[in-house]
């Protein structure tokens, strides 16, 4: 039963959903197939042929898929109770688990910035202990050596994310073998899940066994804090609290997911992807490690410096931002009838707005294929200049709350391998990609760079 | 030419960051969450300051005009 939606173009079809390649599970629903192997394509696709306005189709869902300032200006600013969030990402539903919500209201929102660990005068807590944590990451590696960007970073972002929003005593019961087990999360996140989020296949059982695993673990530091006994105040972290109120280990394991998956992925991307860019680019590279060395001479913190203005290492990284956000698409469940340039869009279908797309508008970001930190010079601006299409982070009251920490986090772990060591790429530098099969993108691996110890004399 | 200050309080997610940078033109209403402009046509002094607070304001809430 296929609804049209009257008067917004429908973008062309390139795979047949029929095709014997496509699995069964999801033969007939329209672009899905696609969505799962080309996404990106499919995204840019709407808009060449739909403009600002088009619709594509997964399985009983018309998918209205918006790009330039007027129309995401309009999906930004529209209320939750007529374009609903959490009702449109049903592959984090067996993630988080049943009774934890996809996202809270902006109300909610704002409540838990008030009082919780986003918090603007929390964020210098936060600086040391992500210095810290790098740190302790980088303290093996010796004078050379190679990691796997995806590794490395997907690690260090289990433990700041950790630390920061949940507390110090719950990161130090982890070890690499929780990101591992994380990532399988990460991975479960096949399109597939838009016709049936618990379908047979091999990603989703791994979900779920990963997801046991971490209940587990959970259920082990509750026990382990339970025969412990109360600790003093001042030393309780969010793991206490919860227990306090009787919650079990399976609600638990829910919140943390929910409350780090938000930072993770996305974080650990945007580090990996800042460093291939200035990898591919020596001359900005060169300029972002001029103006550490020059911002660190006098011996200042980079727990005090990733707080303030570090103006061409943060050009650097919303240009990464801009060219690889995190999320490619940003959905919305359609509550009420919505108007939307001279459009009704019915009740029941999807919208969304994609980041890719969008941040890539050639008329507001001129030669958008180009990495080119200029662009956040003043007076150009282009983020500011473009507040609706230069959407990284989202847009509107939705808007990533966490940016602020995120983007203070990038500054310090770029203060402190940029100004310790030397990187080079191992791989031809084209081959840096990511793999989009899964709703939540990564970086495919192998993404391997080598580093080596910066004599102090070279700074 | 002076400088105009506008918040977009349909936007603004009550971060706060803006009052560090230029208090005495950000306020905030506690009951609604949201930024006050205090100062809504700045001395020119306080360029500087309101250019950081429009610039890092995390939810991009917070824009000047030149009049």
């Amino acid at each position: 039963m296929e609804k049209t939606l009257a008067g917004i173009p429908a973008v062309s079809m390139v795979l047949d959903d029929q095709d014997a390649s496509v699995p069964e599970i999801i033969r007939g629903t329209g672009h899905l197939p696609e969505m799962r192997i080309d996404p990106i394509g499919l995204f840019h696709r709407v808009r060449a042929e739909c403009g600002d306005v088009g619709q594509f189709r997964i399985a009983d869902k018309n998918v209205v898929l918006v790009t330039g300032s007027d129309a995401n200006e309009a999906f930004f600013r529209a209320p939750d109770d007529i374009l609903d969030q959490a009702a449109a990402y049903p592959f984090m539903t067996p993630i988080f688990g049943k009774g934890v919500v996809f996202d809270a209201s902006p109300k909610e929102r704002q409540q838990m910035l008030k009082n919780q660990a986003l918090r603007g005068d929390m964020m210098r807590g936060h600086a040391q202990t992500i210095e810290a944590e790098i740190r302790r990451m980088v303290a093996d590696w010796g004078d050379e050596g190679e990691i796997d960007l995806l590794d490395f970073f997907a690690e260090l972002t289990i433990y700041t994310t950790s630390s920061c929003l949940i507390g110090k005593r719950f990161r130090d019961q982890l070890d690499g073998s929780f990101a591992a087990i994380y990532h399988q999360l990460e991975h479960g996140t096949d399109a597939i899940a838009y016709v049936d989020p618990y379908a047979d296949i091999e990603s989703f059982r791994l979900r779920d066994e990963a997801r046991e695993q971490l209940v587990a673990r959970v259920q082990g530091i509750i026990d382990e804090r339970v025969t412990r006994g109360t600790v003093a105040r001042e030393d309780r972290d969010l793991v206490d609290v919860l227990i306090s109120i009787d919650m079990d280990a399976d609600t638990i394991t829910g919140i943390f997911i929910s409350m780090m998956f938000a930072g993770h992925h996305t974080s650990s991307g945007t580090a990996s992807w800042a460093m291939i860019e200035l990898l591919r680019h020596p001359d900005v590279l060169a300029d972002v490690v001029g103006e550490l060395d020059g911002l660190y001479a006098d011996g200042s913190e980079v727990s005090f410096q990733a707080l303030r203005s570090i103006p061409v290492l943060e050009s650097a990284l919303k240009e990464t931002l801009r060219l690889h956000p995190p999320l490619i698409i940003l959905m919305r469940l359609v509550q009420q009838d919505f108007e939307l340039l001279g459009h009704t869009i019915p009740a029941g279908a999807l919208i969304a707005a994609s980041p890719r797309v969008s941040n890539r508008i050639e008329d507001d970001f001129p030669k958008s294929d180009e990495f080119d930190p200029g662009r956040y010079i003043d007076p150009r601006q282009e983020d500011l200049q473009n507040r609706w299409t230069w959407i990284p982070f989202g847009a509107g009251k939705h808007r990533c709350v966490g940016n602020a920490f995120a983007m203070m986090q990038m500054k310090a772990i770029f203060s402190v391998i940029l100004r310790d060591f030397e990187f080079d790429a191992v791989q031809p530098l084209e081959s840096y990609g990511d793999d989009f099969s899964k709703m939540v993108i990564q970086l495919a691996q192998p993404a391997k760079v080598r580093y080596r110890r910066r004599s102090v004399g070279a700074r | 030419m002076s400088l105009r200050v506008i918040a977009d309080t349909d936007v603004c997610q009550g971060h706060q960051l803006c009052q560090g940078e230029a208090p005495t033109v950000f306020g905030f209403d506690p009951e609604a969450d949201v930024v006050v402009v205090l100062d809504p046509i700045p001395d020119e002094s306080l360029r500087t300051e309101v250019s950081l607070a429009v610039r890092y304001c995390p939810a991009f809430a917070l824009s000047m005009e030149e009049d």
